[in-house]
């Protein structure tokens, strides 16, 4: 059989290729460097490519079309993952300048790395087949796999990148079992052929078909950090370089809950009431834990990372709803969320030095007092995890909250207030070291540069921004999400 | 240029901001000019959307425009938006005009003032809440400029903060406020929800006018009632008039401006823009005439025994809102706006005046320090006196039109009744008598001040008394705009304002009541057509008996105070206790002190010990601590080990599987 490629379908996918050209140019100017000034280009390389790439997504807005067999589809759901895709590349590459030069990390394959993973994002969001998701799913990994550990010369975090290689790919395993399980039942890879299958009346639910899908959830569940398959995300995310840290709490994570969404919702949602438990006590069990673990967390990295765990909770608590003219909250959410995190540990970054990370509570002790300006805007972040108005992450906890109350499920809502309380807790810990404590020792003064102040000043505008005026991105969510409607 | 009306607020808003961030980068000079241009620009849109309107029949002056949809969720949607009407109109012009010339007056009085800057930032952000709160659209914008105005009063009442009088008059101001701020929230909740149980989910004023027909009579009833709770906190009504006399411990033009002209009226302003909800609720009327009848009698006794000469004016500012409540109270709300705008002129004028008598006497506010200043300071002097026969309700100034409009319609109102007539015409003679006493007092006899004061006493700048001799021409011409019909007027302004509150008089309200406005009004305009001969003379011999009234307070005055000086010596020493209680204020402040300032703190310290501290404190670091203690328990799980999470992701998996291939079979 001859396959038939029609040109103009690579016309749509100009902010792929560009992503490829772009990471591929990087290694390239790397390899044939003469002087250092190269490493300018290269460092321009990320941020070029995503503004070009940025650009070229929103000429694919509203375009809504099926390219290369059904095997890549441009609607308006992916186009907005693959937006936050690239927004968050631009933040993580001006939090990454500085940083890694500081750490003395491989800057060629760090930045091409960097935009390949967001590359494997941008193909895992816009895919309705199950080989396409796969491929963009496995394109990040490989490439988180590697940036964990570009930290060469650092114990830490080699077996950050190691654990996360080894568990990951037990999770990939998972994930494509289920895919086969699935395909061996309905013969089928498409998730809306799926759905078009499931609903006709001639599908019989078999235990195969159901194992299939559980096992999706747990493939999803992993990169999404999801408890019970959350194990290896604080240390992961502690050794790993504390910008790939907030590239994989928010880029990864919003990809994987992209195609997670996807997926359920549009080929499995007549088995509501067959994982909608399941998701309830995963949401539950995310959230609680996350929380709770992070209560005895003196690092502040670390705190983060169970912060993120708990994140993916609340977000959890939008899927368990299941409502899907209300999935765009969990867009929303992850909009703000990665906004606010990416600021937090862009903090974290600028607070370090070489050789001292400076991640200890301690060090934020008295911080308000020295360096006025850090303290506020780490304070607008954590206030903002903590869900206070008028704070973007108030309106992200509000929408999802609010899901499940019309979505009847009470005591998901109540236990979601609960659990920002004691959210509030270890966040305003934090807070308090930063105005009220006596600091303990000297950390000197802030690693300071234009890209790090560029990107949390991006950061505490748009935290602001989404918490004050949420309407407008509400309604690009909403749009953006009509698909499953 | 109604597209406009957001330029408003707007340019106190940037002034607020500009000199907030950039304020102490410029010079002094600058800051000021800055203020006062902000607010000057906001006055010029508005006289130009006020002249763009009377080209435009009447029924078409309403314009609104939508600049933010704040919350669309489902069936719910807040936009937040402007309204400009006549009534928003007329207010906008007198705040933005009458704060102009506070500000440019400021700059003159507050010279010397190391928080000059400061105090200007906050009085744009006072005016820019206060355009919020007047021309907002909808009851959410009205509740932020409501709670704008009074941030920013607790601001300029604790302007001096280094003083603990001024900071703590401050907090009384803001807490009372609070108070009645809980009722307005309340009312607000209210009738969002009873709306919304009918499937109208909304707080624009044009909406709810339409929808108001699915009340029923006792919600409407409890919702306007906790509107008035509202406006008895802001506009200073017993029982909640306490803090309005503490609050004279802000700069003199933070008192005119917001403590007499502009602030403190939001409350009538209020009742008047829901006016078709007030028609509809006879009984709050009722207790909103009667408690604004009230309140002007008894401030005014207050007023005889007050030497400190803003003291006695906040006393007259409380007695004067009392006549506005009155007015709405009896469904004649044009008058009430009237009296709002007539007397955001004559007691600012006060006001600026008592400032600039304190600029030459030092600083000083005792009235029994002065005396004999007609001379010295004649500008003021001249300005002062007609402020004074403006508010005795003299023919010929603003203050006789409004206030007789408003004793005519306690009158002859179905809402009125003969003892609000004469309580509030009692009243007046009051208000001639103790506004009398302090002007004699100040301007007349013997100069009493000691000798080192004596030396400085000195004529204000011309920046101080340029607006005094402005607000002096409003003072008198003001009242010319609302000429009654039986003294051969036309009642322009009631005419103006009809669109929106109905007409008061027989024939425009006959020609210009909106369709839907309540019944009681156009019932009443009949009424009225009906006996218009004799009513005409009736309102005649009204009118005449309030100005003897108001005579013969000005005489007993000035027997006692400029003919015969003994007289009041006498009368204290005849009356001791009385006078010591009046002089006292009732002693109200000392009963609110004993009852809920100190109920409430010992309540709160048992409350703190049993409850707080005992229990709930218990209970919060009982479970604080076992989530800490699993919180470490849980940590324990995190080993480092591969292999380990490997396997807790294979039983992971297995509950999953098992659960979902399991539970549909069960």
């Amino acid at each position: 059989m001859v396959v038939q490629i029609p040109e103009m379908d690579f016309g749509w996918i100009v902010p792929e290729i560009a992503m490829t050209v772009f990471a591929a140019v990087a290694l390239l100017l790397t390899l044939f460097r003469k002087k250092n000034s190269t490493w300018l280009f290269v460092e321009a390389m990320p941020l070029v490519g995503a503004i070009v790439a940025l650009y070229f997504t929103f000429q694919t807005w509203n375009g809504n079309i099926d390219i290369f067999n059904n095997l890549y589809t441009i609607d308006n759901f992916g186009v907005f993952f693959k937006g936050l895709s690239l927004v968050i590349l631009i933040l993580v590459t001006l939090l990454s300048y500085r940083y890694i030069d500081r750490e003395d990390m491989a800057r060629g394959e760090y930045y091409s790395l960097l935009m390949f993973g967001t590359l494997g994002m941008m193909i895992m969001v816009s895919s309705n087949n199950f080989i396409t998701i796969f491929i963009g799913l496995e394109v990040m990994s490989i490439s988180i796999y590697i940036l964990a550990g570009l930290m060469g010369g650092n114990a830490k975090s080699v077996e950050a990148s190691l654990k996360y290689f080894l568990l990951g790919a037990f999770a990939t395993a998972f994930l494509l079992y289920g895919i086969a399980l699935i395909y061996g039942t309905t013969g089928m890879l498409d998730i809306r052929e799926i759905a078009g299958y499931v609903n006709s009346g001639n599908f019989m639910v078999t235990p195969t078909f159901m194992a299939g899908l559980a096992l999706l959830i747990v493939g999803f569940g992993f990169k999404t950090a999801s408890v019970p398959f959350h194990m290896w995300t604080p240390d992961v995310y502690e050794g790993a370089p504390t910008s790939i840290t907030a590239y994989m709490a928010t880029g990864v994570k919003a990809a994987a809950f992209a195609a997670f969404l996807r997926v359920l919702f549009t080929a499995f949602h007549p088995f509501l009431s067959g994982w909608t438990y399941m998701l309830w006590i995963l949401a539950v069990a995310t959230m609680t834990l996350g929380n709770i673990t992070a209560l005895k967390q003196d690092d502040v990295k670390r705190m983060l990372a169970y912060s993120s765990i708990a994140h993916a909770g609340y977000i959890l608590i939008a899927l368990t709803v299941g409502d899907r003219t209300l999935s765009s909250t969990v867009l929303y959410y992850l909009l703000v969320y990665s906004f606010m995190t990416i600021g937090a540990f862009a903090v974290v970054i600028i607070l370090g030095r070489q050789g001292s990370p400076n991640t200890g509570i301690e060090s934020y002790a008295g911080l308000a007092g020295r360096h006025p300006v850090i303290a506020a805007v780490m304070a607008v972040f954590l206030f903002s995890m903590a869900g206070i108005p008028p704070l973007a992450g108030f309106m992200g906890k509000f929408y999802v909250l609010t899901d499940a109350i019309r979505g009847g499920y009470y005591w998901l809502a109540i236990i979601g207030v609960l659990n920002s309380v004691v959210a509030a807790y270890y966040y305003l810990r934090v807070v308090m070291y930063m105005y009220f404590k006596e600091p303990e020792a000297e950390i000197g003064a802030p690693d300071v540069s234009i890209g790090s102040t560029l990107a949390i000043a991006i950061s505490v505008v748009v935290v602001f921004y989404l918490g004050i005026f949420p309407r407008l991105f509400l309604m690009i969510a909403h749009t953006s999400s009509a698909i499953f409607m | 240029m109604a597209d406009y009306i957001w330029l408003i607020p707007l340019f106190p808003a940037v002034g607020f901001i500009f000199n907030g961030l950039f304020g102490t980068k410029i010079s002094k000079g600058a800051v000021s000019w800055i203020a006062c241009l902000a607010v000057f620009l906001s006055f010029l849109t508005s006289v130009a959307i006020f002249f763009e309107f009377l080209q435009l029949p009447a029924d078409a002056r309403v314009f609104e425009i939508n600049v933010y949809s704040w919350i669309a969720s489902g069936e719910v949607s807040i936009p937040l938006g402007f309204r400009v009407d006549a009534l928003s109109l007329v207010m906008a012009m007198t705040v933005s005009g009458v704060a102009f010339l506070i500000h440019v007056y400021s700059i003159g009085y507050m010279e010397h003032d190391p928080g000059f800057k400061r105090f200007f930032v906050e009085l744009n952000l006072f005016v820019f809440m206060m355009l919020t709160l007047v021309t907002g659209n909808s009851l959410i914008m009205m509740f932020v400029g409501w709670e704008g105005v009074g941030l920013s009063s607790y601001l300029l009442i604790g302007f001096w903060y280094q003083k603990d009088s001024a900071s703590d008059a401050g907090k009384k101001a803001f807490i009372v406020n609070r108070i009645g701020d809980f009722g307005f929230l309340l009312g607000i909740f209210l009738l969002f929800f009873t709306l919304g149980s009918h499937g109208v989910w909304t707080l624009n004023f044009g909406e709810i006018h339409k929808s108001a027909h699915l009340l029923n009579g006792n919600m409407i009833n409890l919702i306007t009632f906790l509107f008035f709770v509202g406006a008895m906190g802001k506009s200073a009504q017993i029982p909640l008039y306490v803090w309005l006399p503490d609050a004279m411990e802000g700069p003199t033009p933070v008192s005119s401006l917001i403590h007499a002209a502009t602030m403190v009226t939001a409350g009538v302003y209020m009742i008047a823009r829901l006016n078709f909800l007030y028609s509809m609720a006879p009984t709050t009327m009722m207790v909103v005439a009667t408690i604004g009848v009230l309140t002007a009698f008894f401030a005014a006794t207050i007023g005889f025994a007050q030497y400190d000469i803003k003291k006695v004016l906040a006393y007259s500012t409380i007695s004067q809102l009392g006549y506005m409540f009155v007015a709405v109270g009896v469904g004649a709300y044009s008058a009430g706006i009237f009296h709002l705008m007539t007397h955001a002129f004559f007691k600012g004028l006060l006001f600026l005046g008592a400032g600039s008598i304190m600029h030459a006497m030092s600083g000083e506010l005792d009235m029994r320090l002065m005396g004999g200043l007609r001379k010295k300071i004649p500008v003021t002097y001249w300005t002062f006196f007609i402020a004074c026969l403006a508010i005795a309700g003299i023919p010929g100034f603003s203050g006789f039109f409004s206030k007789d409009e408003i004793l005519w319609k306690a009158f002859s109102s179905p809402h009125g009744h003969i003892m609000i007539w004469m309580l509030a015409a009692l009243t007046a003679g009051m208000t001639a008598f103790y506004m009398f006493r302090l002007f004699f007092g100040v301007f007349y006899g013997d100069c009493r001040a000691p000798e080192d004061v004596k030396h400085h006493i000195h004529e204000s700048p011309k920046v101080m008394t340029v607006p005094l001799m402005i607000l002096a021409f409003l003072a008198i011409a003001g009242g010319y705009l609302g000429i009654p019909h039986v003294l051969g007027g036309a009642n322009l302004f009631d005419q103006f304002l009809a669109p929106v509150l109905g007409g008061g008089h027989g024939h425009a309200a006959a020609a210009h009541a909106s369709a839907g406005f309540s019944m009681v009004s156009s019932a009443w305009a009949s009424t009225a057509e009906a006996g218009h001969g004799g009513e005409a003379a009736l309102e005649m011999t009204l009118m005449a008996a309030s100005v003897v009234t108001a005579l013969i307070g000005i005489s007993i005055a000035w027997l006692m105070y400029v003919k015969n000086t003994g007289m009041p010596g006498k009368f204290v020493a005849a009356f001791p206790g009385l006078f010591k209680v009046v002089n006292n204020k009732y002693y109200v402040d000392e009963f609110y002190d004993f009852v809920f300032v100190r109920g409430i703190m010992k309540a709160g310290g048992v409350l703190l010990k049993v409850v707080d501290i005992g229990i709930i404190e218990g209970i919060i670091n009982g479970v604080g601590a076992l989530l800490q203690w699993i919180g470490g328990g849980l940590r324990k799980f995190e080993t480092g080990f591969v292999q380990q999470y490997a396997f807790g992701m294979i039983l992971g998996a297995i509950i999953v599987v098992g659960y979902i291939v399991f539970a549909p079979l069960f």
